[in-house]
């Protein structure tokens, strides 16, 4: 009966260590209410760490920016002149409009998604035992493996695409890109159809490929955390220091560590990849057809 | 996993980083860049310029230092006729002037020896009617033989 009920706990625990982790805090889980429209469901660790990410990025670049000398830098100015020189290139490569906004833009997109995806490097269990202490329950720290903040962002970027469209094609410019490309006049609503798929297909392709590389990339450094997870809780009568334990603890230790250094390349890339496509497409929206 | 406001939300605070990046981040930092290239740049550009004025002032250089060669050379050339020229006019009048003192040394010498001479003539006739006097002295009166004496030694 006892032994029974402990394999049945193993499973049990893992499942439910994997859909904790994969639960956001949001209004529902932290006030321990239902909603009556679930619309209003704020996540709020999503938000939280966004929100904060997105300070450290703005403050510490203020920081630089306040002090920026033409002079010679200090190593922070440097740091930062750096990344915008590497963003300054890319918009220069691919965008040739003139457009104060696309530059910072794409460098608040790369700072801010490289720092978000970084959460993905701090230990799965580190922030949300901590949280655990002060009584949250619920803690997903990797904001970009969240829907909403992804699309949040592919969304504005899609905004932005039809606010350049209509501003440099003007209305009717727009409009006859909407419905007289590829197949002239006689094909209006084909062709309306084709370029609807075509646009949408912008934003939710942006979003998806961030919020899967990142949700993916958690789920296995959940599994990877799971071997020393399970293996103590079956030998969580017996002593902890037995060989299975053990073995579990350098596997995951290796995996977690090959992992780790992979993932600092797609954090990296999915945060490039997100800034050069939202140049790309504003590109795009600022070209005559 | 489900869409919700948080979407709006995250729209929000991302409007909001990229107004705060381009308001106060972006134009600060790439002022401060386009300023230094163009510091490096201008600085660049003089030290080229210099470089050519170098280049040219050395050229400068060797054209004024071949003049004053040339000058150097003409006033040496010069100079050196001039010396020669009054060295050869030192000696013509030193040569003049040798001929000048020989020829009055000469007269002098001359003078000299007609005086010598004549003085000898006046003390020969002098010791000549000495001795005649004494000679003469008892026989002959001095007064009446003087003349004939005189003419004695005029003729000498």
């Amino acid at each position: 009966m006892e032994d029974a009920h402990e394999v049945n706990e193993g499973p049990a625990s893992a499942t439910d260590y994997i859909v904790h982790h994969l639960t956001n805090l949001d209004t529902e889980h932290a006030l321990h209410t239902g909603l009556a429209n679930p619309f209003w469901n704020l996540h709020w660790d999503s938000i939280f760490f966004a929100v904060t990410l997105g300070i450290i990025f703005v403050g510490t670049f203020y920081l630089a920016a306040r002090k920026a000398t033409s002079g010679v830098p200090g190593a922070w100015q440097n740091f930062v002149e750096l990344i915008v020189e590497f963003v300054d290139t890319q918009v220069k490569d691919s965008f040739h409009g003139s457009s104060k906004v696309i530059a910072p833009l794409a460098l608040t997109i790369f700072c801010w998604i490289f720092l978000m995806n970084f959460m993905d490097l701090v230990p799965v269990d580190l922030l949300p035992a901590l949280g655990l202490l002060v009584g949250i329950e619920y803690m997903k720290v990797v904001p970009t493996t969240d829907l909403n903040i992804a699309f949040g962002m592919s969304i504005t970027v899609f905004l932005l695409m039809i606010f350049y469209s209509i501003k440099i094609k003007g209305v009717g410019g727009f409009a006859k890109e909407l419905f007289l490309h590829p197949f002239g006049k006689w094909m209006m609503p084909f062709n309306f159809l084709l370029k609807l798929v075509e646009e949408l297909a912008k934003p939710v392709s942006l979003a998806l490929r961030l919020f899967g590389n990142l949700y993916a990339g958690e789920l296995i450094f959940i599994l990877i955390a799971l071997f020393t997870l399970s293996a103590g809780a079956h030998s969580l009568g017996e002593n902890l220091t037995s060989v299975g334990t053990i073995t579990a603890f350098i596997i995951q230790v290796i995996l977690g560590l090959a992992w780790a250094i992979f993932h600092i390349l797609i954090i990296t890339l999915q945060a490039f990849i997100f800034m050069m496509l939202t140049i790309v497409y504003l590109s795009m929206a600022h070209e005559e057809h | 996993m489900s869409i919700n406001v948080t979407l709006f939300a995250q729209m929000l605070v991302f409007g909001l980083l990229v107004w705060f990046t381009m308001t106060f981040v972006w134009p600060l930092i790439r002022g401060a860049m386009e300023e230094r290239e163009k510091t490096i740049a201008d600085g660049l550009a003089a030290a080229e310029k210099g470089q050519g004025d170098l280049k040219q002032a050395g050229v400068e250089a060797g054209k004024i230092i071949e003049e004053a060669r040339d000058q150097a050379r003409a006033v040496l050339s010069k100079a050196n006729a001039r010396a020669n020229d009054i060295v050869e006019e030192a000696r013509s009048e030193g040569e003049v002037e040798k001929r000048k003192r020989l020829d009055s040394a000469q007269s002098e010498l001359e003078v000299e020896i007609n005086r010598a001479r004549d003085e000898l003539r006046q003390q020969v006739a002098t010791i000549a009617i000495v001795g005649a006097e004494k000679i003469l002295l008892r026989e002959i009166d001095e007064v009446a033989h003087r003349a004939f004496l005189d003419q004695l030694a005029a003729d000498l």
